[in-house]
């Protein structure tokens, strides 16, 4: 049969063709073109407009930044230099202000010679968040950079003796010790309340003499630096990576408080949750600038930069229990039930189980709280600090620079697109990692 | 036997309210509230000792006092004679037209900024992922000086328009006018109106309300209401013989002639705006405080909205798509009817917390000088009366109010939603 | 990252940290600084430079009274204030002394509790229109939009103006003098009211100031000056005689050049050397040293040296001494007898 049939075909390819170019209107930039741009007339419409758009945007704002003034010590003398150059004012950026000003937004008043002191400390913060951020990258050894940080970036940035610090350090390890000791003796429940008053006792009276004893034995001090000569982009960075860090413990035990079966204690969480993210967070700074003094012992009276860290920190945890309630619910259920088929009683089963697994997927969240409460510290320029656009306000009220209005904005915004943009990159890329761990 | 193996019944001991499970939780409840209580009792009691010493005391009667400053943008009559609270409730109202007016068009933004960054433009897609992560990380309030600026520095002032040859001109048939003191639109006017209706008589919050409008109101709401029984007729029939009446002609019908009559009876003409003196008087003003803050906060919120709305597409299986496809659905209606509604249920909770959060973005609203409730109680008031605790409290409180019916009322639609589930 | 950060931040604050309500003058004389309220930024009275330091009028007169107390002109912790946070920071003790050009009224000084020391500046509010509008007179701005810059008296100043005038007009508050400057210059407003001081100013910063005029109307009284709390009288006496030395010393000729010379022996007009502390013991009635008013008139010279240095007439500001000149030459400067 086979024979027969070989007779009745008459022809049979043997070889394969040899490929062929696709056609020109299929490759290329040509064809990438008609596939993504002018599928249809609709998307060929859409594409034009977006041309024109682009077009009209970039011959605004390219010849505005690159045809401008970098050498000029005043307004006046910008427009001086521009009239000589192009004929007339308009349409030219005067960037002397940002080349006489831009580390004044940067630091605030924070004095010139010790700027490597907040420098260091927001390179050691970078040090501190790797073993957190990129946990599989970074050496757990380096956690302990991560423990010590919140000691050293107060002395950093504030100065003053070495021994304050340290003092605050030794109540935790007097608490722990009061801890471990006791626990033996009398029982968890008074080995914990021991450790928790041992340390207040000691930081209420007695540290201050201790640090002040070793102080003039051994004076090692960094020139202190007022609060109130912190400002620009150091403030803002400051009071946010503050404010993030103290509430989330405040935040773990709100959400803990908003996720308990106790019926009270369930109450004061949802309330105080609910209020702090009711109101506006203007009216917390008012607050902070205007009642928080009245609200204090008679006498008390700490400077404006606490009081706001204070009070963007109770909304910052708001925020953070949401958050962290979210990872919390996100967990699955079997995970509760393993922790309470171990016998792990309720702080065992968080702290063994829980918590490591919903921090871990509350971090994205983490992040884009702190990118929020990051740009919502500009709101700081409204009751008068000086932060970025604070300042802004104070460079203008210069002679020299009255009447100049959009490098300044620029330069803000560019920072703050840069600093949140990372960090959004950072939270997306985290997403996606643990997307995959998931599914 | 049984009995042995039953707990003792022990007498009680102090030692079991920390020990035993059964006494745990009450004892770290009432140890919670008893805290809660002083430390509240401790604010309260610094609270007044503090006013003593500085000679206060917490006194809301500067409310009733003349306010003394004039307001520019009021949707309720208001005289620089009127009371602090009346001009309090001035900026509670603008706050709350900005909220609705902001939240609308953040919404609509969103989600077309969110459906186009899934479009298979190149172009498109890119450039709604610039627009995203511009406005995603900027502060809010350099986005509302930038709007206002914009504003001020792009557009006429009313001064070009004068003159033989002005450098700006009415759009329109000379009916709109767009200026950078805001813009102007023609008005409705009825010359054979109804009148308003009084409420509150001669207090703080009187206010009057149009019967025109009600009357609008009722008609279109009327005609709506006509229009969907006409639908629902059409369907039914279309069930029982197969074929569907034409009725497009009817609904329009509908939704016309009664309107057109009450417009008619109401006497309704346009009134345009036209430039007298300094400014354009007649036409409705939309201030540029308003439409600066408007486009800034839902161009902002627009941007959160759409990733919102993008995560809520993504959420949707490609099987949904292909599915509807396969039914032979165009996109768009794929997207309308079985992408959207689906989506919606995801996209619901994050959109109201979006919604919390412009309206209180709103209160940044004093960058630009549009006054509202932080603009009134909060700013000039306290400002001039001293009186900071009273009115910051008063305004945490309107805030609080706001925000919690925002959520009350969405968590309801958000509930409705859910129940479409099976 | 620990609660800890807020210890450790306390810790340090708390140097800084004192009890209000002791005598202030001890509180400055143990803090070693002056905290001294100022705006966030008004050109000519208060405005930080390239390196940090506050300049101008306002200023000055916190300077002058710590080189008085504490001998050092530069001891002063400057505070920027709002026109919200202003008073509370004085109230609770944030600060010692409020040179914000505030304006002195009825209810801030007996109902808000402050005590206005004098006045270092007089102005009162004016109108700038652009001169191609053609207007000369307040009065005919019926329909007009007006600028005005929040959180002062001026709103009420305007409101009250126009209704007195039954003049139409539409309010745009606006928060800062930069965005004002910016509204009136692109025609978003006809007018623009503010201290006449800050009109100066403003107009002096225009790329072509003649193309715009101040309307001859000042409608209402400012007189500016700083303030401490109600009942620290000592402190207050302090503050006053300080601004009164630098006013005097205009008065008697006393400046920043001549004034090692006048101090180094009594010289034959009594009066100068009871300022200066050569004669008579001044100085020990207020709980200071006998040169404290020498020291404060060398912090930045006398009233007339820092007017002109800060805001007068060589100034890119240029104003003019008007009802800020000495009571000899016509204005409103009149110190009380030092004696």
């Amino acid at each position: 049969m086979s024979d027969t049939n070989a007779q009745s075909v008459r022809y049979v390819r043997d070889t394969i063709l040899p490929q062929q170019p696709p056609p020109a209107s299929a490759v290329g930039f040509i064809g990438w073109a008609r596939a993504n741009l002018f599928s249809s007339w609709f998307n060929s419409v859409l594409t034009v407009i977006s041309l024109a758009f682009i077009f009209y945007v970039l011959s605004g704002v390219i010849p505005w930044v690159f045809q401008s003034v970098w050498n000029a010590n005043s307004l006046s003398e910008c427009r001086e230099v521009m009239v000589a150059t192009w004929g007339d004012t308009h349409g030219h950026a005067c960037w002397g202000v940002i080349k006489e000003r831009w580390l004044q937004l940067l630091f605030g008043f924070y004095p010139p010679e010790l700027y490597w002191r907040p420098i260091v400390a927001l390179g050691l913060l970078l040090v501190a968040l790797a073993p957190v951020l990129y946990a599989e990258k970074v050496p757990s050894k380096l956690l302990i950079v991560t423990a010590l940080y919140p000691f050293v970036m107060p002395w950093l940035l504030w100065g003053g003796t070495i021994w304050a610090p340290l003092m605050v350090m030794a109540g935790f390890g007097l608490g722990y010790m009061a801890y471990t000791i006791l626990s033996t003796k009398i029982g968890s429940l008074g080995a914990i309340i021991a450790g928790v008053l041992v340390p207040i006792v000691w930081w209420l009276f007695l540290s201050g003499a201790v640090a002040s004893a070793l102080a003039s034995v051994l004076p090692l001090a960094l020139q202190s630096v007022e609060s109130r000569q912190f400002g620009g982009f150091m403030l803002s960075t400051l009071i946010g990576v503050v404010a993030i860090g103290c509430s989330l413990p405040i935040g773990i035990f709100l959400a803990l408080g908003r996720r308990s079966d106790l019926l009270i204690l369930r109450a004061l969480c949802v309330g105080f949750i609910e209020f702090i993210r009711g109101v506006p967070l203007i009216t917390l700074l008012f607050v902070a600038s205007t009642l928080l003094n009245i609200f204090m012992p008679p006498g008390t009276n700490f400077d404006i930069i606490l009081r706001v860290i204070i009070m963007v920190t109770l909304f910052a945890a708001a925020y953070m229990a949401e958050v962290i309630r979210g990872g919390l619910a996100a967990l699955p259920k079997g995970q509760y039930e393993g922790a309470d088929s171990l016998g792990l009683n309720y702080w065992q089963s968080q702290r063994l189980i829980i918590m490591p697994q919903a921090l871990k997927i509350s971090i994205p969240g983490i992040v884009s709280t702190f990118i929020g409460v990051f740009k919502d510290t500009t709101l700081v320029s409204i009751i008068g600090l000086l932060d970025p656009l604070g300042l802004s306000n104070a460079i203008r009220a210069d002679a020299a620079w009255n009447g100049i209005y959009w490098e300044l904005f620029a330069y803000i915004a560019v920072l703050f697109f840069i600093v949140c943009f990372g960090m959004s990159r950072y939270s997306m890329s985290l997403e996606k990692r643990l997307r995959t761990d998931h599914r | 036997m049984s009995s042995q193996s039953d707990p003792l019944p022990d007498s009680f001991r102090l030692s079991m309210l920390i020990y035993d499970t059964r006494y745990r939780s009450m004892t770290i409840q009432i140890v919670a509230l008893i805290g809660a209580l002083l430390g509240a009792l401790f604010l309260i009691d610094n609270t007044i000792s503090n006013l003593n010493a500085l000679g206060k005391e917490i006194d809301f009667g500067f409310l009733s006092e003349p306010a003394g400053y004039d307001i520019n943008q009021r949707l309720v009559d208001y005289m620089s004679r009127d009371t602090h609270l009346r001009a309090s409730f001035i900026g509670l109202l603008n706050t709350l037209l900005i909220a609705v007016l902001g939240c609308a068009m953040a919404t609509v933004l969103g989600v077309v900024i969110g459906v186009l960054r899934l479009s298979s433009n190149w172009l498109v897609a890119r450039i709604m992922t610039v627009y995203v992560e511009m406005f995603r990380n900027v502060p809010v309030l350099l986005w509302i000086v930038l709007a206002m600026a914009v504003l001020i520095e792009s557009l006429p002032s009313p001064r070009d328009f004068r003159g033989e040859n002005p450098e700006a001109s009415m759009m329109l048939f000379d009916s709109v006018a767009i200026t950078n003191r805001g813009f102007y639109i023609p008005e409705a006017l009825f010359s054979r109106s109804f009148g308003n209706i009084h409420f509150f008589g001669d207090s703080s919050l009187r206010f009057d309300l149009s019967l025109d409008l009600l009357a609008l109101l009722a008609v279109l709401f009327g005609s709506i209401y006509a229009v969907r029984r006409l639908g629902k007729w059409a369907h039914a029939k279309q069930e029982a013989t197969g074929l569907r009446p034409t009725t497009w002609h009817y609904t329009l019908a509908i939704l016309v002639v009664p309107m057109l009559i009450l417009l008619t009876v109401l006497g309704f003409h346009l009134g345009y705006p036209e430039l007298k003196g300094f400014n354009f008087s007649g036409g409705t003003y939309m201030r540029n405080s308003l439409i600066a803050l408007w486009l800034a906060l839902s161009m902002y919120t627009a941007a959160f909205i759409a990733e919102i709305v993008r995560g809520g597409i993504l959420a949707i299986s490609k099987g949904q798509t292909e599915a509807a496809s396969a039914l032979g659905l165009r996109p768009s209606r794929t997207m309308r009817l079985v992408i959207l509604p689906q989506a919606m249920r995801v996209i619901i909770p994050p959109l109201i917390s979006q919604y919390l959060n412009l309206t209180k973005n709103s209160s940044l609203a004093i960058a630009v000088g549009y006054m509202d409730i932080t603009g009134t109680l909060g700013g000039i008031t306290m400002n001039q009366t001293g009186r900071e605790l009273e009115s910051v409290l008063m305004l945490m409180l309107v805030y609080l109010v706001i925000s919690l019916s925002i959520s009350l009322v969405m968590n309801w639609y958000n509930e409705r939603v859910k129940l479409v589930e099976r | 990252m620990k609660k800890t950060v807020i210890l450790g931040a306390l810790t340090v604050a708390g140097l800084a940290a004192g009890a209000a309500s002791a005598a202030t003058v001890d509180d400055v004389k143990a803090r070693g600084k002056l905290n001294c309220g100022v705006t966030t930024g008004l050109v000519g009275f208060a405005a930080p430079n390239a390196n940090g330091e506050w300049e101008g009028f306002d200023v000055g007169v916190c300077r002058a009274v710590a080189a008085a107390v504490l001998g050092d002109p530069t001891a002063v912790e400057f505070v920027p204030t709002t026109g919200k946070t202003r008073f509370t920071a004085l109230a609770s003790g944030e600060i010692d002394l409020l040179a914000r050009n505030t304006t002195w009224t009825f209810s801030r000084d007996v109902d808000l509790k402050f005590e206005f020391v004098g006045v270092n500046y007089y102005d009162g509010q004016g109108f700038m229109v652009p001169k191609e509008l053609g207007v000369s007179s307040a009065k005919e701005l019926d329909g007009a939009t007006v600028c005005i810059q929040t959180g002062t008296t001026t709103e009420l100043n305007l409101a009250d103006f126009f209704r007195a005038n039954n003049i139409s007009y539409e309010p745009v508050p606006i928060e800062t003098n930069a965005e004002a400057q910016q509204q009136y210059l692109a025609g978003a407003c006809d007018v623009y009211t503010t201290d006449a001081s800050g009109l100066a100013a403003t107009r002096a910063s225009f790329e072509d100031p003649t193309a715009h005029v101040v309307l001859p109307e000042i409608i209402s009284k400012e007189p500016l000056g700083p303030l401490v709390r109600h009942g620290d009288n000592d402190w207050g006496d302090i503050a006053r005689w300080t601004l009164n030395a630098l006013i005097a010393a205009e008065e008697y000729g006393i400046t920043s050049a001549n004034i090692a010379e006048l101090s180094a022996a009594p010289t034959n007009n009594p009066e100068i050397n009871r300022i200066l502390g050569t004669e008579g013991n001044l100085g020990e009635m207020l709980g200071l040293d006998a040169e404290w008013a020498k020291r404060a008139i060398m912090a930045g010279g006398n009233y007339g040296e820092l007017f002109e240095k800060n805001i007068g007439e060589n100034t890119p500001i240029g104003l003019a001494r008007g009802l800020n000149a000495q009571w000899t030459d016509g204005g409103l400067l009149y110190t009380p007898p030092f004696r």
